[in-house]
C-alpha cells in the first residue's frame, strides 16, 4: 500500500475534487432548495436546470477585484480565507467514503478533525479582527464564543462513541458498526441492552450546525444585524473562499456524522455496503441542514450560549455517564 | 498588530447603523453608543431622504399635490391620499358621495392587509426567517393586483380626488376582493400562525423584548398598532369617526403585554379586522356617483383645517392652512412613525444589538414617510 507513488497522487486529486464540486455545487443545491421551500424556481438560466451557475458565479467572482480597504491588516486580511479553506479540505484525508476509499486511516483521525475543526473558527476570528470593521469584529467575538460552547458537547459525545467502539480511528468505528441499521451507534444494542445514542446523535447534529454558524446558529453573520458579519469587508475570491469553507464544512460535519452514528458505508438492510450508501446519508443530512436554515428565524447571541451551557453540556456529560456504566456493566 | 477598533475611555464605541443598513429598511442612520453588544446610548439620525414634501405643497394648487401624498409612506399610500382628500375637502365644504366614501374604505383595507403583509414579511426577515417574506408577498400581489385594476397603479397609489374617487369598481374586483378574503382566511392559521406565530425561536425572540409602557407611547405620541400593544385603545376610525366608518361593526385589537410580541400580535389581527370592514362595505355599497361636482380651480375660505386618519402606522394628521388662494398657505403633516421612531432611542438602551433590531422591526418603520 505505502510503495505506490500514485496513491497519494490519486487520493489528492479524488479530495480536491469532492471538496471542489462540493463547494461549488451545494451553493446550487441551497439556492434550488431554497426555492423549492419559498415557492419559487430558485436559479434556472444558467445552463439547463441552472445548472452552471456554480460556474458562471466562480468566474465572475474571480475576475473581479479584491478590493483591500484602508486600514486593514492587509497580509492577515488576505490569508484568513485561504485558513478557511484549507483545514476543511485536509479533514477530508481522515474520512472513510468507504471500506478501501479513505486516504489515511490514521489512529487519532477524530482528534485530527476536531483539532482542524477549531482552525476553522481562527478563520473567521483573523478575518474580522484584520477588516478592521466594527461589524466584522462583533462577528468575530460572536464566532468565538459560539464555536466553543458547542465543542464541549460535541467532543463529549464523541468521547461516549469512542468508548463504545474502544477506537479513535474513524474506519474502525465504521467497521464496528456494519451490518445492518440495528448495528448503527445510532440505534445501538449492546448485549440486548438499548443505548441512548440518539440522544448523542440529536446534540451532536445540533452542535455540527452551530459549528458551521449555520441559520437558526448563524449569529456570526446575521445579515440583519452585522450586514454580513466576518465577510462585510470581503470582495471577489476572499468572499468566494469563505463561502466555499463554509459549505465544505457542512460536508465534514455530516461525513462525520453519518460516520460516528449512521454506520459509515453500510448498507441500512446489511447486503450491499459501498461508497453510495456514505454518499446518500450525508446528503440526506445536508439537505436537512438547509431545511432547517430556511424555516426557522436565527436565534439570540444568548439564548445560543444558554442552549449550550445549560442544556447540551449537562446532557452529553450524562451521557458520556450513563454509556461508561452500560459499558462497565454489560 | 493594529486593534480593529479604537475604544473610548470608558470603553464604549460607536456603531452607525445605517444610513445603508440592511435592518433599517431604508436610509434611516442609528447613531448607536455600544458596550460590547449592549447598546448604551440610540440616537437616531434623520434628514438623509428629505424630500420637502411640505414646502412643494405650497408652491402648487391643491389637486398638484395629490401624488406626493403617496410618495411618503408608500406601503399605505392610499390612507395619506384619504387624509389629504379629506382635510381639502372639508376647506372647500365638498360634499362626498356615498358609493365613492364606500370605496375609499374598500380599497384603504385593502391597502392596510397590504401594508401588514409586508411588515410582517420584513419582520421576519429582520428575525433572520427568509421564508415568510416570499409566502406573504404572494398575498400581498393579490392586493396588488387587486388595486391595479382600479387605481392603475401598484405602489404609490393616486387614487382619490377631491370629492370622490378616480375610478368605479366593477363586478370583476368585487369577486377578485371575496376571492382574495377567502384565500387571506384559509392560509392564515396555517400559514402564517402554525408555522410563524407558534415557533418557538420566535416566541422566545420577541416575547419580553422591548417594552414600551403606555406612559412612554403617551409621553411621545405613540399611535397605531404601537400604541395598541400598549394596552392604549385608541384607534382614529372608532375614536373619531371619519368618512363611513361608524357604520362598520369591527373591533380594535388591543393587547396589554407592551412587548414586540403584542404589537406583532395586534397586526395581524388587525388584518382579520380589515377583511370584515371590507366584506361589510362590499354587501351594503350603494349605488350613485363616485365622483361629486367640484369646481376647477378651489379656492378655499381661508382658515385652519384639521383631518385625522388611521394608517396602518398610526394616526396621521393633516393641518391646512388656507389664505384663500390657489395654493395651501401651508400643509403639515403629522405622521405615525416619527413619533413611534423617536421612542427608539430611549426603549433601546441596554439592550442587545440583536434584540435592539427586532425591536425596530416591531415598530414598522417606512423611513421616507419619517423624513418628508
Amino acid at each position: 500500500m505505502e510503495t505506490s507513488i500514485w496513491r497519494p497522487i490519486i487520493y489528492l486529486v479524488g479530495i480536491m475534487a469532492f471538496a471542489g464540486v462540493n463547494a461549488a455545487y451545494l451553493g446550487w443545491c441551497e439556492r434550488k432548495g431554497a426555492g423549492r421551500i419559498q415557492r419559487r424556481p430558485g436559479p434556472k438560466e444558467v445552463g439547463p436546470a441552472g445548472l452552471l451557475q456554480p460556474l458562471a458565479d466562480g468566474i465572475k467572482l474571480m475576475t473581479k477585484q479584491l478590493l483591500v480597504p484602508q486600514g486593514v491588516d492587509g497580509i492577515i486580511f488576505r490569508v484568513a480565507p485561504v485558513i478557511a479553506m484549507i483545514p476543511a479540505i485536509t479533514s477530508m484525508v481522515v474520512i472513510p467514503f468507504s471500506g478501501n476509499i479513505q486516504a489515511r486511516a490514521m489512529e487519532l483521525s477524530v482528534l485530527l478533525l476536531f483539532a482542524l475543526a477549531s482552525l476553522a473558527m481562527i478563520a473567521i476570528l483573523l478575518g474580522g479582527w484584520a477588516s478592521g470593521n466594527k461589524y466584522a469584529i462583533i462577528s468575530s467575538a460572536r464566532a468565538v464564543s459560539q464555536n466553543l460552547a458547542y465543542e464541549i458537547p460535541m467532543l463529549l459525545t464523541v468521547i461516549a462513541i469512542v468508548m463504545i467502539s474502544g477506537s479513535m480511528n474513524l474506519r474502525d468505528i465504521a467497521i464496528d458498526q456494519q451490518g445492518g441499521f440495528w448495528h448503527w451507534n445510532i440505534f445501538r444494542f449492546e448485549n440486548g441492552h438499548f443505548l441512548y445514542m440518539w440522544v448523542g446523535f440529536i446534540i451532536f447534529f445540533i452542535c455540527s450546525i452551530a459549528e458551521t454558524n449555520r441559520a437558526p446558529f448563524d449569529m456570526a453573520e446575521a445579515e440583519s444585524e452585522l450586514v454580513a458579519g466576518f465577510m462585510t469587508e470581503y470582495s471577489s475570491m476572499g468572499f468566494g473562499l469563505f463561502m466555499m469553507g463554509e459549505y465544505l464544512n457542512i460536508v465534514v460535519g455530516a461525513c462525520l456524522t453519518a460516520t460516528l452514528f449512521l454506520g459509515g458505508w453500510d448498507c441500512p438492510f446489511g447486503q450491499t455496503p459501498g461508497v453510495w450508501w456514505f454518499l446518500l446519508k450525508i446528503y440526506i443530512l445536508i439537505f436537512t441542514v438547509i431545511w432547517v436554515r430556511w424555516t426557522f428565524p436565527r436565534t439570540q447571541v444568548y439564548r445560543l450560549l444558554n442552549l449550550s451551557w445549560k442544556i447540551l453540556i449537562p446532557f452529553s456529560l450524562v451521557n458520556v455517564l450513563v454509556t461508561a456504566a452500560f459499558i462497565k456493566v454489560f | 498588530m493594529t486593534l480593529p477598533v479604537e475604544l473610548r475611555h470608558d470603553e464604549t464605541f460607536v456603531l452607525n447603523l445605517g444610513p445603508q443598513h440592511p435592518a433599517t429598511h431604508g436610509v434611516l442612520r442609528v447613531k448607536l453608543t455600544m458596550d460590547g453588544e449592549y447598546i448604551v446610548h440610540a440616537e437616531p439620525v434623520l434628514g438623509y431622504i428629505h424630500r420637502m414634501h411640505e414646502k412643494i405643497a405650497e408652491a402648487g394648487s391643491f389637486p398638484q399635490f395629490m401624488p406626493n401624498t403617496a410618495r411618503m409612506d408608500y406601503l399605505h399610500a392610499l390612507a395619506f391620499n384619504h387624509g389629504y382628500a379629506l382635510v381639502v375637502e372639508k376647506a372647500a365644504g365638498i360634499e362626498v358621495p356615498e358609493r365613492a366614501e364606500y370605496i375609499r374604505v374598500i380599497t384603504v383595507e385593502l391597502n392596510r392587509i397590504a401594508s401588514h403583509l409586508l411588515w410582517w414579511a420584513a419582520f421576519l426577515l429582520d428575525l433572520g426567517g427568509f421564508t415568510p417574506l416570499l409566502y406573504a408577498f404572494d398575498d400581498r400581489e393579490k392586493v396588488l393586483d387587486l388595486l391595479e385594476r382600479i387605481t392603475g397603479s401598484r405602489l404609490t397609489y393616486c387614487y382619490m380626488r377631491f370629492g370622490g374617487v378616480y375610478n368605479d369598481i366593477d363586478d370583476e374586483f368585487i369577486a377578485g376582493t371575496r376571492d382574495f378574503i377567502r384565500r387571506l382566511r384559509s392560509r392564515m392559521p396555517r400559514l402564517y400562525h402554525d408555522l410563524v406565530t407558534h415557533n418557538i425561536i420566535l416566541i422566545k425572540r420577541i416575547t419580553d423584548i422591548g417594552f414600551i409602557s403606555a406612559e412612554q407611547c403617551r409621553r411621545y405620541g405613540a399611535t397605531g398598532p404601537v400604541a395598541r400593544g400598549s394596552g392604549i385603545d385608541f384607534d382614529v376610525r372608532k375614536n373619531e369617526p371619519y368618512s363611513v366608518y361608524p357604520e362598520f361593526d369591527f373591533d380594535v385589537p388591543v393587547y396589554h403585554e407592551c412587548d414586540s410580541m403584542a404589537r406583532y400580535m395586534v397586526r395581524v389581527d388587525e388584518m382579520e379586522q380589515s377583511m370584515r370592514i371590507i366584506e361589510q362595505a362590499l354587501d351594503k355599497l350603494p349605488d350613485g356617483p363616485v365622483q361629486a361636482k367640484v369646481p376647477k380651480n378651489l379656492k378655499p375660505e381661508a382658515g385652519y383645517y384639521y383631518s385625522a386618519v388611521e394608517t396602518a402606522r398610526g394616526s396621521l394628521g393633516h393641518r391646512l392652512v388656507c389664505d384663500g388662494g390657489k395654493n395651501p398657505y401651508k400643509l403639515k403633516l403629522r405622521s405615525p412613525t416619527f413619533s413611534n421612531l423617536s421612542l427608539f432611542g430611549e426603549v433601546a438602551e441596554g439592550m442587545l444589538l440583536a434584540d435592539a433590531l427586532a425591536f425596530m422591526g416591531s415598530l414598522d418603520l417606512v423611513i421616507p414617510e419619517i423624513d418628508r
